[in-house]
């Protein structure tokens, strides 16, 4: 779901450079296999935890706090891999963008609707109020707003048809994963040490894809070896 | 601009049985596991694998006919931040906390202050069961059968002077014990306060046991304080102190959020929290939400002690 891919990411020049394999598999394919696995397995643990008894006395807020935290942690994992490539040139892990965005959407659309449909038994009154009268419910929403479009374009056919506009769109997820942090850190009773820990890698991680210092990581990187 | 032709309109018999549909799905597969969970909590052992069981409790609902939470969630799911901020994490880590020996002081401004060890006190104090719905800040509530004893009955034995105004209460500051009392987010020991009428109305209860029995470590023991038509932070655990004097002590929470946290706490549904739903509250081991009452249900006991006080800016 992020953008910005390197000059050198094109198509030809992946083709270009042999790929090691394991079992006859890529290593591209395996890290996709894993971040389907990995995403999945927050989904898997829900509904174990959920057959067994083991979400709490209050279970409703117990499945609204882990899916919301999956999917801030899924969405940071989609901002991680732009930087894995400027620092270390893997190239490799681009292609897991989309799939940790889509996931990272999964998650918020579950969080909303536990929150929409269990918490508040579809009582628009009463979400409506909680929206307006609660900041951090306010951010928390504009952020999948924001995330909504970018899902909707997430698939070859759009990228075609959006051209250069598909890279400008998709920046939005700086803002969206910005809000979600917010959300995060305005609905912790006292102590915001975790959100902001979520806030501080954010932070480097979109200080990394600024224009100069990304040059210049990739300047030193391509240097060649004395 | 674009014309709407009459076949592109869906009926409305249908977008209604869509809506209906998409509602009805949606809350079946999102229902399905969080009923499963809220359905048999009874069946959790309460505090880290050791099963503990309920004593005998005369009543099985509150005077509202709202039968009583849980044993289980009662003493498995507390907000004890001296321990944890982990509600479920709190019973396993207060279990070898020391509620004996117990000395309760009560001193500041009064004619008779005393120590009293926790063994006397229920000695001199007959012990009662009340059933009190205790509403949580954060939105859920339950209906406890606690153990104890009217405030008012201790207060007046110690004989408070013309001065005091206040009631302060302090808990026990034991950081060994108490992993929570390392936090350097709060500044412990805990602190609350009642007004002295407050203090002195028959609701507020010195409570000694949970369910027909002693009460365990995560809900307080051996003392803490039960004021209903108050959020529960408000009912202060493991009390060593209970102080009177002349000005508005500030609680700890107070201290650590004064935009979110007043002196007063009363339950009231028209004074909205910058996080959690004060109009409506979850009853723990219910699914739908349930509109939360003005004093927590206890106005006619209590109402009164506020007349002409603007409780929006008395929160």
């Amino acid at each position: 779901m992020s953008a910005t891919p390197l000059p050198e990411t094109t198509a030809a020049a992946r083709k270009a450079r042999p790929r090691p394999a394991l079992f006859g598999i890529t290593l591209a394919d395996w890290l996709r296999i894993a971040v389907h696995i990995g995403a999945l397995i927050p989904l898997a643990l829900l509904l174990w935890d959920g057959a067994h008894n083991h979400l709490t006395a209050n279970p409703i807020q117990e499945i609204t706090f882990r899916t919301g935290k999956t999917a801030i942690i899924l969405l940071i994992l989609s901002l991680l891999c732009t930087p894995l490539n400027i620092l270390f040139g893997w190239k490799v892990v681009l292609p897991l963008r989309r799939p940790l965005g889509l996931y990272a959407f999964f998650y918020v659309c579950l969080h909303l609707l536990i929150f929409s449909v269990l918490d508040y038994g579809l009582d628009w009154g009463l979400i409506q109020q909680t929206i307006a009268e609660k900041r951090y419910v306010l951010v928390g929403f504009a952020a999948f707003l924001l995330l909504l479009p970018l899902a909707l374009t997430s698939t070859k056919g759009w990228m075609r048809r959006l051209g250069k506009r598909w890279k400008q769109l998709h920046r939005l997820v700086y803002l969206a994963a910005f809000l979600a942090v917010v959300h995060f850190v305005w609905l912790v009773k006292s102590d915001i040490r975790e959100p902001l820990l979520y806030g501080a890698a954010l932070a480097v991680l979109l200080l990394l894809r600024l224009a100069p210092l990304r040059r210049a990581i990739v300047r030193v990187r391509s240097r060649p070896a004395r | 601009m674009d014309t709407i032709s009459a076949s592109d309109i869906t009926p409305e018999h249908l977008f209604r049985s869509r809506r209906e549909f998409v509602r009805n799905t949606s809350a079946l597969i999102l229902g399905s596991f969080a009923l499963a969970a809220c359905g048999s909590i009874a069946s959790q052992p309460a505090a880290g694998g050791a099963t503990v069981a309920p004593g005998q409790t005369k009543g099985t609902a509150d005077e509202l006919g709202d039968a009583l939470t849980s044993f289980d969630a009662v003493t498995g799911y507390n907000n004890y931040y001296e321990f944890t901020t982990t509600k479920e994490g709190v019973a396993e880590l207060a279990q070898n906390f020391k509620t004996t020996p117990w000395t309760l002081e009560v001193g500041g401004m009064v004619n008779k202050p005393q120590k009293i060890a926790i063994e006397d006190l229920l000695k001199r104090y007959p012990q009662e069961e009340r059933i009190y719905r205790h509403r949580c800040v954060e939105g859920w509530s339950m209906v406890i059968p606690w153990t104890g004893f009217a405030l008012n009955k201790l207060l007046k034995d110690a004989e408070p002077t013309a001065q005091a105004k206040y009631v302060r209460f302090e808990s026990v500051m034991r950081p060994s014990e108490m992993p929570g009392q390392s936090s350097p987010w709060y500044t412990w020991p805990y602190v609350e306060g009642l007004r002295l009428d407050e203090a002195m109305n028959d609701l507020a209860l010195l409570v000694t046991g949970v369910y027909g029995k002693p009460a365990l470590p995560q809900n307080g023991a051996p003392l803490r304080l039960a004021v209903p038509w108050k959020y529960g932070f408000k009912s202060i655990k493991a009390i060593v102190k209970i102080e009177l004097v002349d000005t508005q002590p500030t609680s700890l929470w107070m201290a650590a959020a004064p935009n979110e946290y007043g002196f007063y706490a009363n339950v009231n549904p028209d004074v909205p929290h910058p996080r959690w739903s004060q109009a409506t509250e979850r009853r723990i081991g219910e699914l739908s939400r349930r509109k939360t009452l003005p004093f927590n249900g206890y106005a006619e006991q209590v109402a009164k002690l506020y007349d002409g006080m603007d409780l929006r800016a008395n929160y």
